[in-house]
């Protein structure tokens, strides 16, 4: 198959520039944790309630730098008691679903979960400035979806 | 001219591809005005209702009914008229098709499905639309087998020899479509429809939605394609040159059957139930779809110069000037193209493993599809649209609505500009997508979506309204052409299908030998699929029951 000597260079430039990319975006990923959202737990869609740590959401301090955050999403709104967490700390939120496919996503921030029934999503974030954050479903889940939101205070 | 018969099959899916169109448009211009609280709906219509009908209606039956119209009249055209077997399936596959859409339709309007055209479970719709999705597909299917068996008797009365080019790309096409298909076909009859009339009591929904996105990434290329036909095989023509390499358009077309299936992943990176390494290794075979993206723009731009410099330009650019810019069917599809190099720039970030995080359901995404089919394809249809139907019913494509193209690609462009970039911006402060309005109760993070210059809902609105205008315009030349432009009794009044030389001599034969392809495909889609996909159905939490929260 004959190849024009131009589109050699193009064609050879554009793979090289795709792996240097991708190798830049895996290394980042798998070397320095940096991973979007997700994890493998799972739990019963039906017993959210009874199940930990969902059975007592909210904030919870697990050492003196890293809170836990256990929110449970339903139509139309969080479960999520006075979220009120520390700038500079690791927060990590986990997030689960008692009905259909919601989100739990951060304005401002970069924590965008998914939120799945039967499946727990897990983000490690830090926020860096404090203030009062808007927190809201982006992916559809019935007619009141617009008005599924609530806020975090960062102090 | 194509045989009559071919012709009319061709007519009537044009015909519901534009009454699709007329609708889905209109969903459209009603959905930015709510979104910027200017429009309240009746209490017996839903934002949702006008959300799902404007998915469905433009992005699966407008795409889907014309593509069909294409390729049948590209198939009589390039390798001669249907048999009388050929044509009777063809039209059982329409009406079954076309009874699918009706159905699915149906259930949006009476309220019964407003789970969007991606109906995620657990929403859970009336049976009988996801009875009407599976038509749709299985009526495309017998389509699809009417053209191939077509192709098979070409091929048996022309042994040893590769097919023409336009034949080539609609079997790549069809096949890529074919195999897509299983996913979606997979879930609708073996999870959805069970569950949603009662006989399973739940739904495993991670396995459900994996299988949609298998399906539902290589949907976008079911709608690419058929753009790269027309700007592989009619552009040159048009130009007044040859295709430019032959069998780099082949091996372009057969690349895309291998990346463009195992990799919906990549529409999941933020969701849990599947591990980071599968979610990786997908988004590498994401972008190995870059290689023939990059074959073919090389390939456009070298046909823009060959045609430029047998013009008589000179210098480095100057064949730019040399282009045909006043015909319409050129400078409609030129548009589309170049509406395409920011929208893939886009799609690359949204693959992005971690990046996808800034843009996953925001309106960014919204941008990035109206850039991508909602330009680059839909734009390409609009310019094929211009001389097919003409060249179908016979009527000449007169001096006023070639004026009128004009208008209507320039305010498309301008439309969608507008809105595209609003929405792009908007989606990276946050807004999110699928969503009627909201200022979620005066936030001020809310507030600013609102009023910014470019960055506010307010200029989506007008992008918005401008698309509108020019949708109306193309219905008017589609029901001119059709019906009323006046019949083409002379020869030069005659509108022609433009339809390229290829010069196919030193094409290496196994690029058309499909069980090559069609099994390195299944062996790329085992590799990204079997380990997650059993995972899922191995290690499956308790299920999920039906939920109708609308």
């Amino acid at each position: 198959m004959h190849l024009h000597k131009f589109e050699k260079v193009w064609l050879i430039f554009g793979i090289i520039s795709l792996i240097v990319f991708l190798s830049i975006v895996g290394v980042t990923a798998f070397s320095h944790d940096h991973h979007p959202s997700g994890g493998m737990d799972t739990i019963d869609p039906e017993k959210v309630d009874q199940t930990a740590p969902f059975d007592n959401p909210g904030v919870t301090q697990i050492d003196d730098d890293t809170y836990q955050v256990a929110i449970v999403a339903m139509a139309f709104g969080y479960t999520a008691p006075e979220l009120r967490v520390p700038a500079g700390k690791e927060i990590i939120f986990k997030v689960t679903s008692k009905d259909v496919v919601h989100s739990f996503t951060i304005d401002d921030t970069k924590v965008n979960m998914m939120v799945v029934p039967g499946q727990i999503t897990t983000r490690a974030y830090t926020f860096e400035k404090p203030g009062k954050y808007l927190i809201l479903c982006n992916e559809y889940c019935g007619t009141g979806h617009h008005f599924m939101f609530t806020e975090i205070e960062v102090y | 001219m194509i045989a009559l018969q071919d012709r009319k099959l061709a007519l009537w899916y044009i015909g519901v591809a534009y009454i699709a169109f007329l609708i889905g448009t209109l969903m459209g211009l009603l959905q930015v005005f709510i979104r910027n609280d200017k429009l309240q709906l009746p209490a017996w219509l839903d934002y949702y209702q006008i959300l799902t009908a404007h998915g469905v209606l433009l992005a699966l039956i407008y795409t889907t009914f014309f593509i069909f119209a294409f390729f049948v009249t590209g198939m009589s055209k390039s390798i001669g008229t249907f048999g009388p077997k050929v044509r009777l399936v063809s039209w059982i596959g329409f009406w079954v098709t076309l009874l699918g859409t009706v159905l699915a339709t149906a259930m949006i309007v009476a309220g019964e499905a407003s789970v969007l055209y991606t109906f995620y479970a657990p929403l859970m719709a009336s049976g009988w639309y996801y009875v009407g999705l599976a038509l749709f597909v299985v009526g495309t299917w017998i389509s699809s087998f009417a053209l191939i068996g077509h192709y098979r008797v070409w091929r048996k009365n022309n042994k040893g020899e590769l097919s023409p080019l336009f034949a080539f790309m609609t079997i790549t096409t069809i096949i890529l479509w074919l195999i897509a298909c299983l996913g979606v076909v997979a879930t609708v009859l073996f999870q959805y429809i069970p569950w949603a009339f009662g006989w399973t009591d739940t739904i495993n929904v991670e396995l459900s939605r994996s299988l949609f996105w298998f399906f539902g990434h290589p949907l976008v290329y079911f709608w690419l394609l058929p753009a790269y036909i027309a700007w592989y095989v009619i552009v040159p023509k048009i130009l007044g040159v040859k295709v430019f390499s032959d069998s780099l358009a082949r091996l372009a077309f057969v690349l895309f059957i291998l990346f463009s299936i195992p990799v919906g992943f990549h529409h999941q990176l933020t969701e849990p139930g599947i591990s980071n390494f599968w979610k990786f290794l997908q988004v590498v075979l994401t972008f190995m779809v870059i290689i023939p993206s990059l074959m073919t723009a090389f390939t456009m731009f070298a046909n823009f110069e060959i045609s430029g410099r047998k013009k008589g330009a000179t210098g480095l650019f100057g064949w730019f000037k040399k282009l045909p810019w006043k015909d319409v069917r050129f400078t409609s599809i030129f548009i589309a193209m170049a509406f395409f190099i920011p929208g893939g720039a886009g799609g690359i970030i949204n693959a992005s493993f971690q990046l996808n995080e800034v843009v996953h359901n925001t309106l960014w995404i919204v941008g990035h599809f109206h850039i991508t089919v909602g330009t680059p394809v839909a734009m390409t249809f609009m310019g094929l649209t211009f001389w097919l139907i003409p060249y179908l019913t016979g009527r000449k494509f007169t001096k006023s609505m070639q004026i009128l193209a004009f208008v209507q690609i320039i305010t498309w462009s301008i439309g969608m500009l507008l809105m595209s970039t609003a929405q792009h911006i908007l989606g990276l402060l946050g807004a999110p997508r699928r969503t009627a309005f909201s200022n979620y109760n005066n936030h001020p993070s809310a507030m600013e979506w609102f009023d910014g210059i470019l960055t506010s809902h307010v200029t989506m609105a007008v992008g918005g309204s401008i698309l509108f205008l020019s949708a109306m315009i193309l219905i008017y030349i589609v029901a001119m052409s059709m019906f009323l432009s006046p019949k083409a009794l002379k020869v030069e009044d005659q509108v022609e299908f433009p339809m390229a030389e290829s010069d196919k001599t030193h094409t290496p034969k196994w690029l058309e030998n499909w069980w090559i392809w069609i099994g390195i495909a299944f062996a790329l889609i085992i590799i990204a699929y079997a380990i997650p996909l059993s995972s899922m159905i191995m290690h499956a939490p308790p299920g999920s029951e039906g939920f109708k929260t609308w």
